[in-house]
């Protein structure tokens, strides 16, 4: 392995005559080898842990939700057209449609993102932070799979450059740079992102008809001849549970189903949804695998505990609250999705996916132990109350999330000023 | 006597964890929630109160009553619910019941390879030294008082500080002033002494300390150097002889990677002088506090002791740490000064009246997983440590610490053992790159994160480098430093407030409560590397530089 620290050693550009390429060289450099340095003062030894580490492990924690949502892009697009109804029937087409839908946007993102990072980071004179390498694969999954991809790199560009260098880079950052691309696509481009049938991606793409020749070699011939008797199935809206929900309550959603060949689906049901089986933005569906994913950064103590208890405990608070004035009141009221019961509202949208990946960002959330408690439990709390209560968002973690990284100074001010305040007490005592 | 307290967290958790089995008590196809089950919910938490409360308030009065016939100690083995551990352990009633003890729960053990062997050996080196930079709070250029060449005693002047009037820095042995080194700008480093081998003091007066009035220990501790081993908190610098502390706190505690283990230092020491060193600090303060911590705490000779409080502390590193411990027992509020010294140096005053002498000695391991033979030695301050480096390293590439790897101070293979210090500790130096070691590690390494399998187990121990292990970042992990310091402060806030220069908000988050080695802990874990104790100083410098 010697050579290729030798080799690495040799390319190495000078600082001074091409900053943009020593960066580049640099960052490479630092991503294959932990850099030489030694503590020069303060502790002699340091922890193992660095940001690469603790970036690289909330990647990794998705990689089950990315991987089933990338199955899902396939999955909805071949349950719209009637073919391969069941969840893992087609599983090959399925998951070759998903992965060409889903990669062009993964490395779009990558490029564009890297590409500023590495402009601003030879700006300033300092080395590539890792703060992107979440960012870079929390954006795709945030997206509707059916989005262009000239969009997203739209939106990559806006975030990095706005919601985050323009604050400083990473750890300055005041707003969650994910979300804020996700906002940016909800407002710019409200007709790619709300809506019922955009979050089923229905085309095939010049991808799709390269790889149709690979995909006649696990058998199916009819990869890109389908496209032409490509008709949505009888009963088939695209319409997502939350949509449903907000039309007609939970009732609704499970009395939604779709006819294929004779046979009927519940699309819908406790099981489909728990698993992931439902239309949405790329990586919101399988509750199962983000609360693995969850589970590990908890475990891992990378992702605040404390604040994703608490934003499941505020959840559940405001929605049960709202079920008590859908009990009390519910015959005069016209919405019927507060009366959607309270662990319901769990598996519809994007709850879990934003308690873990979200909120549980640490430069945008509360910085004190007790601030994240109260930061979780409000974003819990308004997150119910925009999805419910607001007919404009079908959705409101984002808009959440966004509105408490506002306020965590706050929280955490007042924190601090209590803690001001004890030691003031122990003065005058 | 510990009543029951339930923490923010837990509180929730069983609140949610009622609101929920009250709610899925519900059939799920039934409409969800009714109002008879919210008045069912109400119902079933406040009984759960009710309960609760008449639980605390039983276990109050047996507690009292147990007081009043049986006296403190053993009543607090009585109440309500049977104390878990006396259960498993059975009642234990020693000498260690007697102390106060405090359990400090945050923090974390770096456990290192090469802990030093309870074997103590002498160790006379040829060259000692007094190094000013050890010393916070004095000039680069403090007033030499004497040349090079001069003849010197043991408690013989050789430089003062006009910051610090009547405070003599003195010579640890008898011999020849031979060089005085200078750094940058012609700051003194090092004001090296070759030992004439006899140890000859100066003669100071010996006598019972208290029937010699406030002055004249003043003045005798001032001019025999002894002064110098007291630190002043807050600032961690010289302590100032125009100031009575409110009150003296002595170490008898470390629990930093490496320590001595002070349970083999105090059975070394001379409980007499030590006696009479607190005797001393009765006159200098008011108030008196011995710290203890795990090993210390064993020690039966210490119970003969009187004029101290005594206090043991338990937990994880840094419960050793004075500062955490000052924290716990009587914090540093702003106006508020106290002195602290180590059990050793407080030996040496208690000798300097018992036979009016001053002989700094102290016992010093020398640690570290690179060393043939780790062991004790008992050696006077100052001495250069060459001959305890030379032909005991395994490896060549090796960094010697004076201090703890923490919060202690790079010196040369043939430099000198800094004057607060009882541990040389030596590792391997980490200048070499290693392939992913960001994402698969090439050989384990102490962590604070459960990231590496070997944290999960909590085993090991290690053999660490001095490889940073990543480079420089801006804050990013939140909650990390509170995690390892186990008192009511804020790091992360304080150092942005330091940051930021705001006086004020320093103040509020307790920054005179804080030295280097109170933040080393939080600096060793930091993801972003950032150098904790450096910003920390700084502040305390504007701090200062403000009065």
């Amino acid at each position: 392995m010697k050579f290729i620290r030798n080799f690495m050693d040799k390319i190495e550009p000078d600082k001074k005559d091409s900053p943009f390429l020593h960066t580049l060289w640099d960052g490479f450099d630092t991503f294959l080898y932990v850099p030489a340095h030694v503590t020069k003062s303060g502790t002699h030894i340091k922890d193992g842990m660095d940001l690469k580490r603790t970036m690289i492990h909330v990647v990794l924690a998705m990689q089950l939700a990315f991987i089933i949502g990338m199955y899902n892009i396939g999955h909805q697009h071949y349950f719209a057209l009637g073919l391969f109804p069941d969840f893992f029937a087609g599983f090959w087409e399925k998951l070759l449609y998903g992965v060409l839908q889903y990669l062009p946007m993964l490395i779009v993102v990558h490029v564009v993102g890297l590409g500023i990072e590495f402009i601003f980071a030879t700006k300033k004179g300092h080395a590539i932070e890792e703060g992107f390498l979440v960012s870079a694969f929390l954006i795709p999954l945030v997206m509707p799979p059916a989005i262009p991809l000239w969009i997203v790199a739209l939106a990559t560009a806006f975030s990095v450059v706005i919601a985050k260098e323009a604050f400083g880079g990473t750890g300055m950052n005041i707003f969650n740079v994910a979300l804020i691309a996700r906002v940016f696509v909800f407002f710019a481009f409200p007709a790619e992102i709300s809506g019922d049938e955009i979050w089923v991606s229905p085309d095939y793409s010049w991808l799709h008809q390269g790889f149709s020749g690979i995909a006649s070699l696990f058998g199916s011939n009819d990869f890109f001849s389908m496209n032409a008797a490509a008709v949505a199935v009888d009963g088939y809206t695209g319409a997502t549970p939350l949509s449903l929900a907000a039309k007609g309550g939970w009732e609704n959603v499970q009395a939604y189903t779709v006819s294929i060949a004779d046979q009927t689906y519940q699309p819908y049901s406790v099981s489909n949804l728990l698993l992931g089986n439902v239309p949405g933005s790329v990586g919101e569906g399988s509750k199962i695998a983000i609360i693995l994913g969850a589970l590990f950064l908890a475990v891992t103590r990378i992702g605040s505990w404390r604040i994703m208890l608490s934003m499941v405990l505020g959840a559940a608070f405001m929605s049960i609250v709202l079920n008590i004035i859908s009990v009390q009141y519910g015959a005069e009221l016209t919405n019927p999705f507060i009366s959607v019961p309270w662990y319901y509202q769990f598996l519809m949208g994007s709850v879990f996916f934003a308690m873990a990946f979200m909120a549980t960002d640490p430069v945008t959330a509360s910085g004190t132990s007790t601030g994240k408690w109260v930061y979780g439990f409000l974003i819990g709390v308004v997150g119910i109350i925009i999805r419910v209560l607001n007919p404009a968002y079908p959705e409101g973690w984002m808009l959440a999330i966004l509105l408490l990284n506002v306020f965590a100074p706050l929280i955490d001010h007042v924190v601090l000023q209590q803690n001001i305040k004890r030691r003031l007490r122990r003065v005058k005592v | 006597m510990k009543s029951i307290r339930l923490s923010k967290e837990s509180l929730l958790t069983i609140l949610f964890a009622v609101c929920a089995s009250a709610a899925f008590a519900q059939d799920p196809n039934a409409a969800p929630i009714t109002a008879n089950s919210l008045v069912l919910l109400l119902f079933t938490c406040v009984m759960l109160l009710v309960v609760f409360l008449a639980a605390i308030l039983g276990d109050k009065i047996i507690k009292l009553a147990a007081e009043k016939l049986l006296g403190d100690e053993r009543a607090a083995r009585f109440g309500l619910v049977p104390s878990l551990k006396e259960l498993i352990l059975g009642s234990r009633l020693t000498a260690e019941a007697k102390k106060k003890i405090v359990k400090l729960n945050r923090g974390f053990d770096i456990k290192l390879n090469g802990k030093a062997k309870k074997m103590l050996k002498d160790y006379t080196a040829s060259t000692y030294a007094v190094k000013p930079t050890d010393f916070i709070g004095l000039k680069p250029i403090p007033k030499m008082m004497v040349k090079e060449g001069a003849k010197l005693k043991a408690g013989d002047a050789i430089f003062y500080d006009k910051g610090f009037e009547g405070v003599l820095f003195t010579s640890p042995v008898s011999g020849e002033l031979i060089e005085i080194r200078r750094g940058a700008k012609r700051a003194i480093t090092e004001i090296v002494i070759a030992s004439d081998g006899k140890f000859n003091s100066a003669k100071f007066k010996a006598g019972q300390p208290s029937s010699m009035g406030e002055e004249a220990v003043r003045k005798q501790l001032m001019e025999s150097g002894a002064w110098t081993l007291f630190v002043e908190r807050p600032f961690g610098v010289v302590a100032n002889p125009a100031i009575r502390p409110t009150s003296i706190h002595i170490s008898a505690s470390d629990t930093s990677p490496l320590a001595v283990d002070y349970g083999f230092i105090l059975k070394h020491l001379d409980m007499r002088h030590v006696q009479v060193g607190i005797d001393v600090l009765n006159v200098l303060s008011d108030k008196v506090v011995l710290h203890l911590d795990k090993n210390s705490s064993k020690v039966t000779a210490v119970d003969t002791l009187v004029g101290a409080e005594v206090i043991g502390f338990q937990g994880p590193h840094p419960a050793g740490n004075i500062g955490v411990q000052i924290h716990h027992v009587s914090p540093i509020s702003k106006g508020d000064v106290v002195w602290t010294i180590k059990i050793e140096d407080l030996a040496t005053i208690g000798r300097l009246f018992n036979e009016g002498v001053y002989a700094p000695e102290k016992i010093v391991a020398v640690a570290g997983s690179v060393l043939k033979n780790p062991h004790y030695v008992k050696l006077t301050a100052g001495a250069n440590i060459s001959d305890l480096i030379e032909g005991n390293l395994i490896d060549d590439n090796v960094r010697v610490v004076s201090g703890n790897v923490l919060a202690g101070e790079q010196i040369q293979k043939d430099g000198f053992l800094g004057v607060y210090h009882n541990l040389v500790s030596v590792l391997e130096e980490g200048d070499h790159h290693e392939m992913f070691g960001w994402l698969i590690p090439s050989y384990a390494r102490p962590s604070l994160s459960p990231t590496f399998p070997w944290r999960m187990m909590d085993l090991a121990s290690f053999d660490a480098n001095t490889n940073t292990h990543g480079e420089q970042r801006a804050f990013v992990v939140t909650g990390q430093y509170e995690e390892v310091l186990p008192m009511d402060v804020y790091p992360q806030h304080l150092m942005k407030s330091i940051i930021k220069n705001d006086f004020e908000e320093m103040e509020g988050l307790g920054i005179y409560e804080l030295i280097e080695e109170d933040v080393a802990l939080a600096e060793f874990v930091c993801t972003s590397k950032q150098p904790l104790q450096h910003i920390l100083r700084e502040g305390l410098d504007y701090i200062r530089s403000q009065n």
